[in-house]
C-alpha cells in the first residue's frame, strides 16, 4: 500500500471524522490518498487557521484535532498554532508535507526545518525517514497528543516517503514508547494529606484551571465544592468547570479577575491548585502572591508543579482520578464547615463592596459589557471563542460559562485572531450547537479570510465583532502605563464589515445603538448560515478591574 | 489512621513545608536516551528555553545500541535539579534519568594538555604526569601533550600545577558516571 494511504488508514483508525489544511507540493500524495478518505477535509484559507480550527476542534469536543500544511511556508505559518495549541495544552496532530529525503538540507525548493523549528513548542515530534514509520507515527502522535497532559505533536513526512509504497497491517493497542509513561493516578498517601490539610484550613480557595476542562473533571470539581462549603475560582482557561453563577463561584481571578477572587487568593491559608500552573497573569508580583497560603498542587505534569509556586502538598495525576479519591476522603473527616462562616462572611462583604460594575452610557451608546451581557441574554448556552485583547477579558468576566468546552480562547500564547478559526473548528466538532466567535476588530482582520472557508463549507457560524476601532488592549496599556503616547493603535480606516462579510457571502448587520443590540443578535442567530454583526462600542473603555503587571492582587485598579 | 474527624488527626496547617529548592551542589545527572536523530538537540534546547545551564556535557554508546547515555552536570545552586529532571522527563525520547550521588556512583573524566616544555622545565612536567598517573601522548621540542583521566578535582589540581609552565591548550570530556555495584549480601 502507499505509505500516504496508510497514513489515512491509520486517522480513520484513530477515530478521525475531520481534518483542516491546504495541500501544496510537498504534500501531494498526501492529499491524493485524501481523495479517498473516508474523513472529511476543510480546505481552510490559511494554514495558521488550520490550526486553530483544529485546536478549536479539540477543545469543542474533547477529541483530537488535525491539520495539514505543506512543506516550507506551509509549515511555518502552522508554528504559532502549535506554539498556541502548546501552551494551552490541546490535543492536536499537525502533518507536515517535508521536501524530498534527497532535497532536505540542500536548501531546496520550499524546504523549511519545521521539526528543527517547532522543538520548543511540542509535545513531541517525528521526522519520517522510512516509510515504514508512518502508520506507526502517526499513532504514536494520537496517543501523545491526548493522554496526559494534552499538547501538539507533529509529524513531517518527506513527499517522496509518502508516495512509497510499504506493507501495511493495522496496528493496535496502545503504542510502545518506553519514554512516556504519564502518571495518572494521584497517590492516595498524599490525597489523604491533602485532605487533612483542607479539613484544617479555616481560609480555603480552590483555584482551578483548564486542566480540569481537559480532563472533563468537572461534575468531580462541583462534588469536591460541595462536599463542604469551598470557594471555587477559575483561571481563563477554567472557565466553565464550575457552573457560573453559583452561590460558591468568585468569578475569574488574575489580572482582569474579581476582586472577591482575588482578594480570597490573597487572604487564603490553603489554596487547592487543580489543574492551574500560576502563570503570571494569575500571580503578579510573585513574591507577594498568596503570602498567608499553605498550597496543594494538584496536576497531570509533574513539571507544573513547584515551577512557579512551591507546593506543600504536591500530587501528581489526572484531575478526574484525583479529584474523587480527594472529596471521598474530606467527607470522611466529616469537617465541621462552621469553621468556614468567617471566611464566607468576609467573602460575601467583598462580593457585595466591589462587584464587577461598569457604568451604562447615557445615551445609545454601547457599552462593550453590555454588548457581552446581551449576548449571554441570547446565547446563554453557545459555545463562545473569542480572539485576546479587552473584548476576552469582558467576555471572561460578564459571560457567565456554566459548562466546559463552551468558552474557547487562547490563554497562554495570546493569539489575536484565533477566534474566526477556532469557531469553524468548533461548529465542524459540534454542528448542532450555536457558535459565536466574538472578535475584536483588530483580531478579525488578522484572519477575515477564513471567512471564505466558513462560506464554502456551509458553516454556520456567527461573527459578534466588538468594534471600538483599536488595539484596544493596546490602547488601554498606553493611556495608564505610557502616559497616553498612543502609537500604531488606531484601526482606521477600518473595512467596511458589513460589505466585507457579503463579499465573502455571509449576512451582515451594523448596529451602534444599544436599543437595537438585542434585536440584531436575535436576527443574526436566527438568520441560516453565518453571519457577522459589526457591533459598534464606546471606543475609549478601559477593562477594570485589573491588576498592573508586576503588582499584587492587593494592588488592584479600577 | 484510627478514628477519623477528630481534630488532632488533621494536619496543622502551620507544620506544612516545601520541599523543592536549590540544594546548593553540582549535580551529575545520568540519562538513557533513545539512540534517535535530534535527541540532543531536544535536550540542550529544553536547557536554553528554561534558562538552565549545562556544565558540562557527554555523549555516548551504551551496551544497547538503541540507547545512548547523556551524562552533564548541573549546578543545583543556580538551578532546582528537580525541575531540571521533571523537564528533562517530559522528553518522549529521554527513558530514564538518575541524578548519580557521589556515594553511589563512579565517575570519571579525561583531558588532554598541551604544555609549554622547554629543555628545563620537561622534566618537572613529566613528574607531574608521573604522580598523576597521567600519559604522555604526545611530544615535540617545544611542547608534551598530556592525557589525565580521573575526577573532575584530580584534573582540576592538574591543570593547577601545570598552568604556570604555559598551558599552550586544554580539552575536557566532561564526566561520564555509571552507578557502583551494589554490596552483597
Amino acid at each position: 500500500m502507499r505509505a500516504a494511504d496508510a497514513l489515512c488508514e491509520a486517522l480513520k483508525a484513530e477515530g478521525v471524522k475531520h481534518v483542516f489544511g491546504i495541500p501544496g507540493g510537498a504534500s501531494l500524495p498526501l492529499y491524493d490518498a485524501l481523495y479517498d478518505a473516508d474523513f472529511e477535509h476543510i480546505q481552510v484559507r490559511h494554514e495558521q487557521c488550520g490550526g486553530h480550527s483544529a485546536e478549536g476542534y479539540a477543545k469543542a469536543s474533547g477529541r483530537v484535532g488535525v491539520a495539514f500544511a505543506t512543506s516550507g511556508p506551509g509549515a511555518t505559518n502552522l508554528i504559532t498554532a502549535i506554539a498556541d495549541a502548546h501552551m494551552d495544552s490541546v490535543p492536536t496532530v499537525f502533518i507536515t508535507g517535508q521536501v524530498r529525503t534527497d532535497l532536505i538540507g540542500t536548501d531546496g525548493f520550499q524546504e523549511a526545518d519545521v521539526t528543527g523549528m517547532t522543538l520548543p513548542v511540542v509535545k513531541h515530534s517525528f521526522l519520517v525517514t522510512d516509510p515504514a514509520q508512518i502508520p506507526d507515527y502517526i499513532h504514536k502522535a494520537f496517543h501523545i497528543a491526548k493522554t496526559g497532559r494534552p499538547g501538539p505533536v507533529l509529524v513531517d513526512i518527506p513527499q517522496d516517503l509518502s508516495r512509497a509504497d510499504i506493507d501495511y497491517e493495522p496496528i493496535t493497542g496502545t503504542p510502545k514508547l518506553p519514554g512516556y509513561q504519564p502518571t495518572t493516578e494521584g497517590n492516595i498517601k498524599q490525597i489523604r494529606i491533602a485532605a487533612k490539610a483542607m479539613a484544617n484550613a479555616r481560609r480555603p480557595v480552590l483555584y482551578v484551571g483548564g486542566g480540569v476542562v481537559n480532563a472533563d473533571a468537572s461534575e468531580e470539581l462541583r462534588e469536591l465544592a460541595g462536599s463542604d462549603d469551598f470557594p471555587v475560582t477559575c483561571t481563563l482557561m477554567g472557565l466553565g468547570a464550575f457552573p457560573a453563577p453559583h452561590e460558591r463561584w468568585l468569578g475569574m481571578l488574575g489580572m482582569h479577575g474579581t476582586r472577591s477572587a482575588n482578594y480570597a487568593m490573597d487572604e487564603a491559608d490553603l489554596i487547592v491548585a487543580i489543574g492551574a500552573r500560576f502563570d503570571d497573569r494569575i500571580t503578579g508580583k510573585l513574591s507577594e502572591f498568596a503570602p498567608r497560603a499553605k498550597f496543594v498542587h494538584i496536576d497531570v505534569d509533574p513539571a507544573e508543579i513547584s515551577k512557579n509556586v512551591a507546593a506543600h502538598i504536591p500530587i501528581v495525576g489526572d484531575a478526574k482520578d484525583v479529584l474523587p479519591k480527594l472529596t471521598g476522603e474530606y467527607r470522611a473527616l466529616a469537617a465541621d464547615s462552621a469553621r468556614l462562616d468567617d471566611w464566607w462572611k468576609q467573602i460575601r462583604s467583598w462580593q457585595e463592596q466591589y462587584p464587577l460594575h461598569y457604568e451604562d452610557s447615557a445615551d445609545s451608546e454601547i457599552k462593550p459589557q453590555l454588548m457581552v451581557e446581551e449576548m449571554y441574554r441570547a446565547a446563554p448556552d453557545a459555545i463562545i471563542t473569542s480572539d485576546v485583547g479587552q473584548h476576552q477579558m469582558w467576555a471572561a468576566q460578564y459571560f457567565n460559562f456554566a459548562e466546559p468546552r463552551k468558552w474557547l480562547n487562547s490563554g497562554g500564547l495570546g493569539t489575536m485572531g484565533f477566534g474566526l478559526p477556532a469557531a469553524i473548528g468548533a461548529k465542524v466538532a459540534m454542528p448542532d450547537e450555536t457558535v459565536i466567535c466574538l472578535a475584536g476588530d483588530g483580531s478579525l482582520v488578522m484572519v477575515c479570510q477564513e471567512m471564505a472557508t466558513a462560506a464554502a463549507h456551509g458553516l454556520d457560524v456567527k461573527v459578534f465583532l466588538m468594534n471600538n476601532g483599536y488595539f484596544g488592549m493596546v490602547r488601554q496599556w498606553q493611556e495608564l502605563f505610557w502616559e497616553e503616547r498612543y502609537k500604531s493603535v488606531v484601526m482606521g480606516p477600518s473595512p467596511d464589515w458589513v460589505k466585507l462579510a457579503e463579499a465573502f457571502g455571509w449576512g451582515g448587520a451594523r448596529v451602534d445603538d444599544k436599543g437595537e443590540l438585542a434585536g440584531a443578535m436575535k436576527t443574526a442567530l436566527e438568520t441560516p448560515g453565518p453571519y457577522l454583526l459589526d457591533v459598534h462600542v464606546t471606543p475609549n473603555e478601559n477593562c477594570y478591574p485589573m491588576i498592573p503587571a508586576g503588582a499584587a492582587a492587593r494592588d488592584m485598579v479600577g | 489512621m484510627g478514628d477519623p474527624g477528630t481534630k488532632s488527626e488533621l494536619i496543622d496547617l502551620d507544620d506544612l513545608r516545601t520541599s523543592s529548592g536549590l540544594t546548593g551542589r553540582r549535580h551529575l545527572l545520568s540519562l538513557m536516551v533513545e539512540n534517535r536523530p535530534g535527541v540532543l538537540a531536544r535536550i540542550a534546547g529544553l536547557f536554553s528555553r528554561r534558562g538552565f545551564n549545562i556544565d558540562t556535557l557527554a555523549v555516548g554508546p551504551t551496551e544497547d545500541p538503541n540507547i545512548s547515555r547523556v551524562t552533564m552536570t548541573v549546578d543545583g545552586a543556580l538551578h532546582p535539579i528537580d525541575q531540571v529532571t521533571k523537564q528533562l522527563h517530559k522528553l518522549v525520547n529521554v527513558i530514564k534519568i538518575r541524578d548519580m550521588e557521589p556515594e553511589t556512583a563512579v565517575a570519571r573524566e579525561m583531558a588532554l594538555f598541551r604544555i609549554n616544555a622547554a629543555a628545563d622545565t620537561r622534566a618537572e612536567i613529566m613528574e607531574f604526569a608521573n604522580i598523576f598517573r597521567a600519559h604522555i601522548v604526545d611530544v615535540s621540542r617545544r611542547s608534551i601533550t598530556v592525557e589525565v583521566t580521573g575526577t573532575t578535582e584530580k584534573i582540576d589540581s592538574f591543570e593547577r600545577m601545570v598552568r604556570p609552565h604555559g598551558l599552550i591548550e586544554m580539552a575536557r570530556t566532561g564526566e561520564v558516571a555509571i552507578a557502583r555495584a551494589r554490596p552483597e549480601s
